[in-house]
């Protein structure tokens, strides 16, 4: 305890210095929290976006689909597969998709549409598609009708109660063709999926494309993603072949590429900016050290046992670190809680990038605990590898010469 | 009786090529209760001198014994351990720690050395009294003037209740009226705690307190009076 005030007295010996470096590692922290809690927060709802929006957390289907993506590779859902998947404890809702791509017309107007199949009940439980619904009406059980998505619906310059005409290759090579009224308009919060979805339930997706009882996959939810491995886990012991199971990582490469890229460099950034407050610290500590070579000399003479002095220069480096710390993490709360609830919206380019990639434009913030303990490890770490410096010091001065200082 | 035995003490120190023999075969011995003072002019090896007595710098030959064995044959763990329990410090610039107030730089010697805690504040609030500043016990070292940070640096020096105490002129630094009181004071402590005291110092008032006084030039005695007072 004597160690820890000696040290703490210490630290205000230079007020204006202590002052000074705990600024610097305060804005530090506060710069460096504020930036990972963006980037967690956007990573966290683009894969969001991906995940309730359209793939789900994990997919089943054949091995045959997972090369060619056509409707000749799609499967006929059989008891033994429902049963698998219903054993695996962490899923908590599964839905079937029949999905491939037709011509939608509509009067002289023409564009190439996804028609999606689905169980209208059990997809609104996975991906919340009901919510969407901006004009019209929701599909119901065996439903003759279509859902559209309203950049789709404006090209073809369709409403609620028109109909539209879809014409493509069904199951091995037969032609599709139909007319379908529209019974309700779309709009998702991303632009890419508003120009190309057309839902269906799926026995009239069925019968469009002469695929009678057969689905392209299942798409399967977890609680939260931290219960996906288990579930990948358990689900892979329980599939086999033709089928496979991937989770949404492998079905977009792309997207988590780009995370880890993006994640790379905001990593880059994050080492410069605490490579300057290490810099600023060890400042700091050489100083404590050099102005104090004679009162470590008289401490050791008195009879202070080197292990212990160490000790004591190593809680004053920490403290320096850890005041900082502390202060920035209390300072970048407020920041990061604000921007969590009130997330910031983009426009111009950043917008219209993000649009083309089919995310919200908005900037959202994360509040997990690793955005922020992160940081406070980060100069735990950063101050315990500064420490060595005035401990080793500790060990190695001659008393003799410390006291001529 | 004999507190310590110096037997052919030397130093020699590497000045670039040349060798500077500081201490040049040192004999003597210090009895209980003595109140010496080492004179010599600057450079003459009388605080070389003292640091190898206090275990603080090593001695190039020749043994510094205490209590019948060799310091010099310690670890350097029990080097320290036995300054905190044997050897009192009095340094020119008085070198209390100055984030701890006078009582805590006092107690703090007994705090290395595990004291219980009633005892380190008795004794330490005993010591302050006695040296004089017993109302300044709260007071940081930057608070006190010159003499009263060198009281405190005596009583610090007993606080272990050492055998003997090393002051490397203590009186370099304070005015006559402080360096007058402080001689009086170490005086008074070396016949009220019958405790060792060996001066380095060129300070005729030092000589003129002492009751011995070892002359050392060139890093020989050249001269070791004893005189009643």
């Amino acid at each position: 305890m004597k160690n820890l005030i000696m040290a703490w007295r210490n630290l205000w010996r230079n007020k204006r210095r202590t002052l000074i470096t705990s600024a610097s590692i305060f804005f530090g922290v506060i710069f460096s929290t504020v930036m990972t809690s963006m980037q967690f927060g956007s990573y966290d709802k683009i894969i969001d976006n991906v995940v309730r929006f359209y793939t789900g957390y994990m997919q089943v289907f054949t091995e045959a689909y997972n090369e060619n993506k056509t409707i000749n590779n799609t499967f006929e859902l059989t008891d033994s597969l429902t049963k698998s998947i219903e054993d695996v404890p962490e899923i908590t809702v599964f839905t079937p998709r029949l999905e491939y791509f037709a011509l939608a017309s509509s009067l002289n107007l023409t564009k190439a549409a996804a028609i999606i199949g689905i169980n209208p009940k059990k997809e609104n439980e996975v991906t919340g598609l009901k919510k969407w619904v901006k004009k019209g009406r929701y599909l119901r059980e065996n439903d003759s009708g279509v859902l559209v998505a309203i950049d789709l619906a404006n090209y073809l310059n369709l409403n609620v109660g028109d109909t539209i005409v879809l014409y493509g290759q069904g199951y091995h090579g037969v032609m599709a063709a139909g007319l379908f009224p529209v019974r309700g308009i779309l709009k998702f919060p991303s632009p890419e999926l508003n120009k190309r979805f057309i839902y269906m339930d799926l026995p009239a997706c069925q019968n469009f494309f002469s695929a009678d009882n057969r689905i392209s996959y299942l798409v399967l939810m977890v609680k939260d993603h931290t219960y996906l491995p288990a579930a990948m886990r358990h689900l892979k012991k329980k599939i086999a072949s033709p089928f496979m199971v991937r989770s949404w990582a492998q079905l977009q490469p792309g997207l988590v590429s780009m995370i880890d890229a993006d994640r790379a460099g905001g990593l880059f950034m994050k080492a410069i900016l605490y490579m300057v407050i290490a810099f600023g610290i060890f400042a700091t500590v050489l100083m404590m050290v050099a102005e104090r070579k004679r009162e470590l000399g008289v401490m050791v003479a008195i009879g202070m046992q080197r292990a212990r002095l160490s000790v004591i220069l190593f809680f004053e480096t920490l403290f320096i670190g850890l005041l900082g710390a502390v202060a920035g993490l209390l300072g970048s709360l407020p920041i990061v809680f604000y921007y969590y609830h009130n997330p910031i919206m983009l426009s111009g380019d950043a917008a219209k990038t993000y649009a083309n990639m089919g995310f919200e434009p908005y900037m959202y913030f994360s509040v997990s605990p690793f955005v922020f303990y992160t940081q406070a490890l980060t100069v735990f770490i950063i101050t315990a590898v500064i420490a060595i410096y005035p401990v080793y010091q500790s060990f190695s001065f001659k008393v003799i010469k410390a006291l001529r200082a | 009786m004999n507190v310590i035995e110096i037997k052919n003490l030397v130093k020699i120190y590497n000045s670039g090529e040349v060798k500077v023999k500081a201490v040049n075969g040192i004999t003597t011995h210090f009895e209980q209760g003595e109140f010496t003072a080492v004179v010599g002019p600057s450079g003459s090896g009388k605080t070389t001198f003292l640091n190898m007595i206090g275990g603080l710098d090593r001695p190039t030959e020749g043994e510094v014994i205490i209590d019948g064995s060799n310091i010099w044959n310690l670890t350097s763990r029990q080097i320290i351990d036995f300054r905190m329990n044997n050897i009192g410090f009095v340094f020119q610039a008085y070198n209390l720690i100055p984030v701890l107030t006078a009582g805590e730089n006092v107690e703090f010697i007994m705090h290395l050395q595990g004291k219980p805690k009633k005892e380190r504040e008795q004794r330490t609030k005993e010591l302050l009294e006695a040296v004089g500043i017993g109302d300044r016990i709260k007071s940081r070292p930057g608070k006190l003037s010159g003499g009263q940070q060198q009281r405190v640096a005596v009583a610090r020096a007993l606080a272990s209740k050492p055998k003997f105490i090393l002051a490397d002129e203590p009186t370099a630094n304070l005015d006559s009226v402080a360096t007058t009181g402080l001689l009086e004071l170490m005086a008074e402590m070396n016949k009220k705690y019958n405790t060792t005291f060996i001066f380095a110092t060129h300070d005729q008032r030092v000589m003129d307190k002492a009751r011995r006084i070892i002359t050392i030039e060139d890093g020989k005695i050249l001269n070791d009076e004893k005189f009643d007072r």
